[in-house]
């Protein structure tokens, strides 16, 4: 009886993990003439990614209290466009638009979560009006395409944080240094931090719990409706750390910026083995999916003959494999 | 307050909306005893206990409770827990996906110096509980991955831990099988002797008799009475609780045994299976017989059911019915054969728990007609005031929300539900589980009623006297195989022979 068993959770975990691996291995072996083999192609996957990355750490902890919060894309678009117009319109400073645009975050996050957690609004419902919100409030800001030339934010986009390891020399003779840059840190600390605060404070493991069984979450004297007041905070201001490492890629605020990008996040955490159902998942698996959805697309890109949509369709067969994959352990455990 | 009390309820009075629940209420609890509230169903033993626990507000009376100086008023559980009052329910209110360690502590974890769960202290403590109370249970485990007898010692071990005084435990038994029981009569009486009081509620008497140091009796939100274990046999208790004399439900039984040999058969599998879970079985059922399964909890008496209903569909064999081969796809077929399931989990596969009693009691006729054939008002009412009428459902009205029901009168109104659409062929899942004595007598009494106007009934429980005293034949099933048979000599030594092993009816 002592013994642990390994539980199905874990070995999602593992077949997500495993995945990434086996695609990045094809990836290799196919496209090594076009450079795939290189440390800076995986170091492009994090910066191209670093956004959705900080998204999908906020979304796994929502979708572990059994909830969803689909704002994320707009409320990335209006981040953006805050900074852009901003910086370029409005003349502020840099970093004060970084802090407001944290701030706009939290607000929206305390609004969703009262709703949620108090009022007892559904998720899907509540994120979905402050999805409207987001994409609309961008639009009363600006409807154009407003390119960010401030030079604060430049040199923070331009920096490059080079890695002393893996370097080459490129068919032209130039030593090409591996690099990543400041985003990709802030994204790989919102990780490890998301991480520790789900494993060891008493808030991320109420987040397990609400997830695993409101009703006895309740009775075992948790704060149920501040718990996931505090998920949908958590995500929304996590969303505005992804949407400046967003802004940095992007360099411009437009209000079609990042639509569809609450899917991809949630897509990521549904591969990395999160149930929306609640109770069960991990950023780690999180991470891995946000990933493999990297990996997909630098393949299609890549490959240079494919129509970008197919990177959509694997995601697509991806989700369905996972999918199929939980409920057939769900099966199997129910059987036992 | 005496030294050797832990808890007093005095005068406790409460009113529902037109009834009043309890009437001035007495209940003293003493340190280390096992004290059985006992009652029908309605007697008020649950709403007892939720003014206890603080999910009810009394309107009258006084809560004490040792070590707190004046009257207890609680008005949450988290409340009355940190008041030394933990409750455990028939259902586990734990998290499944989460630890073992995790759901002894969550909320009260140790933490390291920087305020972080301190995950190895967290388990060193839990295994150190449950090695305690010699629980084979890993705790860094998953608790879903134990059984539900553990599951509900988990439960128990976590309201001990939080320094409880008083342990209520409402129904804990009713879904664990004999075994189990034993085991979490095992803890019961570890913390009796460290002399933690704990409130009993159950429908088992023999349970009462097996664990209980003291009896109070409720009837109608009234006290009828305390006492000692000793000074209440069996038969007083079921006749404080009833308020008359024990109707001696061994008379119920027709004394000719019918033979039913020569009756039409209506039911005909040959070889039916269900992968996982019921090995291939023959099973014949003539009209106007009651047949029983029966087997230990677990051994595929639900499961046998489901297979002839349809809901898990036979991978192999034949099934007959009134002669014809048929081919069960699915309920709804079955439905048009004339069959009708009662499932066991009422809550889960029974009650639409947000529909009326009147809707619930049309809904399998209105399956069985089709969506677009409505069953007229004027024909629900009807329908519905029958069976209410004919099975004594306890409602406000027809059109109260079922959820709002007991357990007891839920399980009526589906029972209703089956006879409303005529059927030639009743399956009855466990349909006196957790209903009181006297409504159980009722629910054996039509069992019986039903068979001799023709129909054919299928009966399972997990009391067999209470098939002893229903069916002219018992199949008997152990590991999800049909063992045995017996139609001759039902007596309950040669069925606990026959669940036990040892071949059929030897």
């Amino acid at each position: 009886m002592k013994t642990k068993k390994m539980s199905s959770n874990t070995l999602l975990l593992i077949i997500t993990i495993c995945l990434f691996f086996v695609m990045y291995g094809a990836g290799c072996v196919m496209y090594s003439a076009k450079g795939f083999t290189h440390l800076q192609t995986f170091l492009n996957i994090l910066i191209n990614n670093a956004g959705l990355l900080c998204v999908a750490c906020g979304m796994t902890c929502v979708m572990l209290t059994g909830g969803i919060d689909i704002s994320v894309g707009s409320l990335i678009a209006l981040d953006c466009m805050f900074l852009a117009v901003g910086m370029e319109r409005w003349g502020m400073s840099g970093p004060l638009l970084c802090v407001l645009v944290l701030v706009i975050g939290i607000v929206f996050g305390l609004v969703q979560g009262f709703c949620v957690g108090y009022l007892q609004i559904q998720p899907f419902i509540v994120t979905m009006a402050g999805m409207f919100f987001g994409r609309g409030m961008t639009a009363i800001i600006s409807t154009d395409q407003v390119p960010i030339s401030n030079e604060w934010f430049v040199g923070l986009a331009n920096k490059k944080i080079q890695i002393p390891f893996g370097a080459y020399t490129n068919n032209k003779g130039v030593l090409q240094v591996p690099y990543i840059r400041i985003s990709v840190v802030v994204a790989l600390l919102v990780l490890i931090i998301i991480f520790l605060m789900l494993r060891y404070t008493k808030f991320g493991r109420s987040l397990y719990a609400v997830g695993g069984n409101e009703q006895s979450a309740i009775m075992m004297g948790l704060n149920v409706p501040m718990t996931k007041l505090k998920a949908y905070v958590l995500s929304s201001f996590l969303c505005s750390i992804g949407g400046i490492c967003f802004c940095l890629n992007t360099m411009s605020g437009n209000v079609q910026q990042a639509t569809g990008l609450e899917m991809d996040a949630i897509a990521s955490a549904v591969i990395g083995g999160t149930l929306l159902t609640g109770g069960v998942g991990n950023v780690i698996g999180s991470f891995f999916g946000v990933l493999i959805n990297g990996t997909i697309s630098t393949l299609v890109k890549t490959n240079g003959k494919l129509l970008s949509s197919w990177s959509n369709i694997a995601v697509a067969a991806l989700l369905c494999f996972f999918i199929v994959l939980q409920s057939v352990f769900a099966k199997i455990k129910e059987r036992k | 307050m005496d030294n050797n009390v832990v808890l007093t309820m005095r005068g406790i009075t409460m009113t529902f909306p037109g009834v009043k629940a309890l009437d001035n209420v007495d209940f003293t609890l003493r340190k280390g005893e096992i004290h059985a509230l006992m009652g029908e169903n309605g007697a008020g033993k649950s709403t007892l206990i939720k003014c206890l626990t603080g999910i009810n507000a009394f309107e009258a009376g006084e809560i004490h409770v040792d070590g707190i100086n004046g009257p207890v008023v609680n008005h949450s559980t988290l409340d009355a827990q940190k008041k030394g009052i933990s409750t455990v329910y028939q259902e586990v209110n734990l998290c499944g996906n989460l630890s073992v360690a995790e759901n002894l502590f969550i909320g009260r974890e140790p933490r390291t110096k920087i305020g972080t769960i301190d995950w190895k202290t967290m388990i060193k403590k839990s295994q150190k509980i449950m090695d305690d109370l010699e629980m084979p249970v890993n705790v860094t485990q998953n608790l879903e991955e134990y059984s539900l007898a553990l599951q509900q010692m988990i439960a128990i071990a976590r309201a001990v831990d939080m320094d409880c005084k008083v342990l209520i435990l409402d129904e804990p038994t009713s879904s664990l099988d004999d075994n189990e029981v034993e085991k979490l009569f095992r803890l019961m009486r570890q913390l009796r002797d460290k002399g933690v009081g704990i409130v009993f509620v159950t429908h088992f008497l023999e349970q009462v008799y097996a664990v209980c140091d003291r009896i109070t009796v409720l009837r109608n939100g009234t006290l009828v009475g305390e006492y000692p274990i000793a000074e209440l046999p069996r038969v007083k208790l079921v006749a404080a609780m009833m308020g008359k004399d024990f109707d001696d439900l061994a008379a119920i039984k027709t004394e000719e045994q019918a033979d039913f040999s020569k009756a039409e058969v209506i039911i005909d599998a040959k070889g039916l299976s269900h992968k996982g879970t019921i090995k291939p079985f023959d099973l014949t059922i003539h009209k106007g017989e009651v047949v029983g399964l029966t087997g230990l909890l677990g051994s595929g008496r639900s499961e046998l059911a489901r297979v002839i209903y349809g809901a898990d569909r036979n991978q192999t064999g034949t099934l007959k019915v009134a002669g014809k081969e048929v081919n069960i796809k699915s309920p709804i077929d079955a439905m048009n054969l004339g069959m009708g399931l009662l499932p066991d989990d009422r809550k889960e596969e029974g009650i639409i728990g947000d529909l009326s009693v009147r809707e619930n009691i049309i809904l399998a006729m209105q399956a069985k007609r089709g969506m677009f054939r409505l069953i007229p008002m004027k024909d629900q009412i009807a329908l519905a005031d029958k069976y209410i009428e004919m099975l004594q459902i306890k409602t406000a009205s027809r059109e109260t929300l079922i959820k709002q029901l007991s357990g007891g009168n839920q399980q009526k109104v589906i029972l209703g539900r089956w006879l409303a659409t005529d059927p030639d062929f009743l399956i009855l899942d466990e349909p006196t589980r957790g209903i009181d004595i006297g409504t159980k007598t009722e629910i054996q009494k039509l069992v019986l009623k039903l068979a001799g106007e023709g129909k054919s009934i299928i009966f399972i429980s997990s009391e067999i006297e209470e098939m002893l005293r229903t069916c002219s034949k018992m199949e008997v099933l152990r590991d999800g195989q049909k063992v045995g048979e017996i139609t001759e000599n039902l007596t309950q030594e040669n069925v606990m022979k026959a669940i036990a092993g040892g071949g059929s009816n030897e």
